[in-house]
């Protein structure tokens, strides 16, 4: 398994790598046929990518998401395949461009990380766990989607306020597609960051005796929970939308990602469980 | 087959000279006989717009041809040639062919891929059509130029981009708003050019549209002819809260919308976008506006920016289109390969003799007791029946296959024979042996 998956891992690498090249290319030359070959290197890494992870979870038995360097590889994938339906259910190509080099750079952080597959204690495998990883995760995956059409609106919005159209201008869809999008994603996000919380608290009470610790992992996901709840009343309420709408859910996503690293890098494991 | 191209454009030559070349659509017949009768050209297009003037002639000598046609245009004119050369360019061969595909598909022009000069280039054809100075090359050539113009059209964005300042508005509106059904204009006086941007803005999607202006009736006449509605013009800044788009024309001094009436109006839109275009001198329309969250104000130089933007990405997709026209000149001379006069009487004598061999295999069934002397003879009987018959045909496409009518007499020959499919195989045929060859060769 070991040599076989780093393999695979080793191409996935390399062919995201490549899709990267081609879809900076595209910046530049905005062709249609180089968005092409991009797409299908895209389309191709990502076939590599679920190799990969299915190998690991074959081999281990379980979710791909114990050890950091899983953890990346499996929240890369749920980005890339959130893109992927971008690609085909609402044809926006250029969005690619900012996801694939994401991907890339959780794949190259995940080499760095040490890959052996841990084993755990009984207290961790549960069904609730298991929920509880792959509902947070995609929810996490679609607010890294959300930060990127945010990202995409602040460069659209600059272009048409400053009045210099050049580059990237022709080849981002407009405002309104980009601001509908980032909306859906952040409620996409918003509903899942809700069940995982719930559906963490109850395996915490199955297996610990109780549904709150005051663990780090516990406080920062009801602080991002906070934030994104602000910036969802805010668009719904106080009529936020635009600019200031996608500056917060940018912010909201690197405290979400922030906290993710800082909680994983010092405490280790899930959450600092052992 | 010799093509040559002569002739001048906006960029070689200033407008009084080109109004002197220019040739009237209604008189175009003199000049095109006279160029067949009097200047040894085989075929003749002229092509004569505001911007170009051009002879597309076939030739039985390229360098000759070339001549001809800028004696041609400087008896015409009476314009001693010393004088015109300086501003003629001439192609010759390939050049001219990708010249021509080149002007058809708008990648010439002045603004790139405008789409008026493909309908020039049809008329012009149609001109040679109708005098009788188009022939077989002229017709699969312009047959081909069409094609060629209607595929890049369809593979590259180069005709989707905005050319004019109302095409700009539409574009931005769309890069704002998305889509544009559903969507309100407000239209604030009537300058010419705000009509038509309004005029834009309704025949790409907008729903709706209110017309303000001092006199109330020239709203009433725009929206009897265009939809939508009249309002008073002192009430549009009571109806600006509907409005997405607002075009603003008016002969007003100072700004008629400011920053503080606009953030008003913003509350009750709950920050939904609004596109501003100040088509007006002196401006109408507070610039400062624009600092305001979701409100973009564009003036009429911010307009002309943003044409001149789309001209430059149009650019790259020129390169693009120059690629398809590479590859639809390999295919024209493909053809014009095929129309050369050997493989058309092998293919002549090829269909002749299966007819024979068939006839004479069906008949040598029905005879029983045959000599091999006779059906030698019978053989030999049918061979000289049919190489009588194709004799002559064969020594006329021979001999004339470098004269004017050759080109014709190639092509009627394979139609009314119906080789095409015949001369396909040769063609095959002979370049899978050159492949061979080469192959040989390079192995050596």
């Amino acid at each position: 398994m070991s040599t076989a998956g780093s393999i695979f891992f080793l191409m996935t690498a390399v062919l995201y790598a490549a899709a990267t090249c081609v879809y900076l290319a595209y910046l530049f030359t905005h062709k249609d046929r180089v968005i092409a070959v991009a797409e299908r290197l895209l389309f191709g890494a990502f076939a590599l990518h679920t190799l990969t992870l299915a190998g690991r979870v074959i081999y281990s038995g379980r979710m791909p998401v114990t050890s950091l360097h899983e953890s990346l590889i499996f929240f890369s994938w749920l980005v890339v395949i959130t893109n992927l339906y971008l690609i085909f259910r609402y044809r926006q190509k250029t969005l690619g461009a900012f996801v694939t080099p994401f991907a890339l750079i959780l794949i190259i952080t995940a080499a760095f990380m040490p890959g052996e597959i841990i084993q755990l204690s009984p207290a961790l495998k549960s069904f609730w766990l298991f929920m509880h990883v792959t509902i947070a995760f995609l929810g996490n995956a679609f607010f890294a989607i959300a930060f990127f059409l945010g990202v995409m609106y602040v460069i659209q919005e600059r272009y048409l306020k400053t009045r210099k159209l050049k580059g990237l201008f022709f080849i981002m869809p407009s405002l309104d597609t980009l601001d509908e999008l980032n909306y859906k994603f952040l409620q996409y996000g918003f509903t899942l960051l809700t069940l995982a919380i719930i559906s963490g608290a109850v395996w915490s009470q199955y297996t610990y005796g109780s549904y709150w610790d005051w663990k780090p992992r516990q406080i920062w996901s009801v602080i991002t929970w906070f934030l994104y709840a602000a910036l969802l009343h805010g668009r719904l309420t106080s009529g936020w939308r635009g600019r200031t709408a996608a500056i917060f859910s940018g912010i909201a996503f690197l405290v979400l990602i922030g906290s993710f690293f800082i909680i994983r890098l010092i405490m280790g494991g899930a959450h600092g469980f052992k | 087959m010799n093509i040559v191209i002569v002739g001048l454009n906006h960029k070689t030559a200033p407008v009084e000279i080109r109004e002197k070349l220019s040739f009237p659509a209604d008189t175009i017949g003199q000049p095109l006989k006279r160029l067949l009768a009097h200047y040894g050209l085989n075929e003749a297009v002229i092509l004569s717009t505001c911007n170009r003037v051009e002879v597309l002639a076939v030739t039985p000598d390229m360098e000759k041809g070339e001549w001809q046609i800028k004696r041609f245009l400087s008896d015409y004119h009476n314009i001693p040639i010393s004088e015109l050369d300086e501003h003629l360019y001439s192609r010759c061969g390939e050049e001219a062919v990708k010249h021509l595909f080149r002007v058809g598909a708008g990648l010439d022009s002045m603004i790139v891929g405008e789409p008026q000069i493909l309908g020039q280039v049809k008329d012009s054809y149609s001109y040679a059509v109708e005098h009788n100075t188009a022939g077989v090359i002229v017709n699969k050539l312009y047959h081909k130029a069409f094609q060629v113009a209607k595929r890049i059209r369809t593979e590259t964005r180069i005709g989707e981009s905005a050319v004019s300042i109302s095409f700009a508005a539409v574009e931005l509106a769309r890069k704002i708003f998305g889509e544009l059904r559903g969507k309100t204009a407000m239209l604030i006086g009537a300058g010419e050019m705000a009509e038509l941007a309004a005029k834009h803005l309704l025949s790409n999607g907008v729903s709706d549209i209110m017309v303000a202006n001092r006199t109330y009736e020239k709203a009433v006449e725009f929206v009897r002819s265009f939809g939508g509605a009249a309002i008073m013009f002192r009430e549009y800044q009571h109806y600006l809260k509907d409005a997405d788009i607002v075009i603003a024309s008016t002969g007003a001094s100072s700004f008629i919308i400011k920053p503080d009436d606009v953030k008003e109006v913003m509350k009750h839109r709950r920050n939904k976008p609004m596109f501003f275009i100040d088509i007006s001198v002196p401006r109408n329309i507070d610039p400062l506006v624009n600092g305001i969250d979701n409100a973009y104000v564009y003036d009429i130089d911010d307009l002309q920016g943003v044409v001149k933007a789309n001209l430059s990405e149009r650019a790259g997709e020129a390169k693009q289109a120059e690629t398809i026209i590479v590859e639809e000149i390999e295919k024209f001379y493909r053809w014009a390969k095929s129309l050369d006069v050997v493989p058309t009487i092998i293919a002549l004598r090829q269909f002749c003799d299966e007819i024979r061999k068939n006839e004479i295999s069906k008949a040598m069934s029905s005879f029983e007791n045959l000599s091999e002397k006779d059906r030698k003879i019978l053989e030999a009987m049918t061979s000289s029946i049919v190489n009588k018959i194709i004799h002559n045909p064969i020594i006329h496409l021979k001999k004339d296959a470098n004269k004017v009518e050759g080109d014709l007499y190639i092509d009627t020959v394979r139609k009314i024979f119906d080789l095409n499919e015949a001369l396909e195989k040769l063609n095959r045929a002979n370049d899978k042996e050159a492949g061979s060859k080469e192959a040989n060769n390079k192995e050596e």
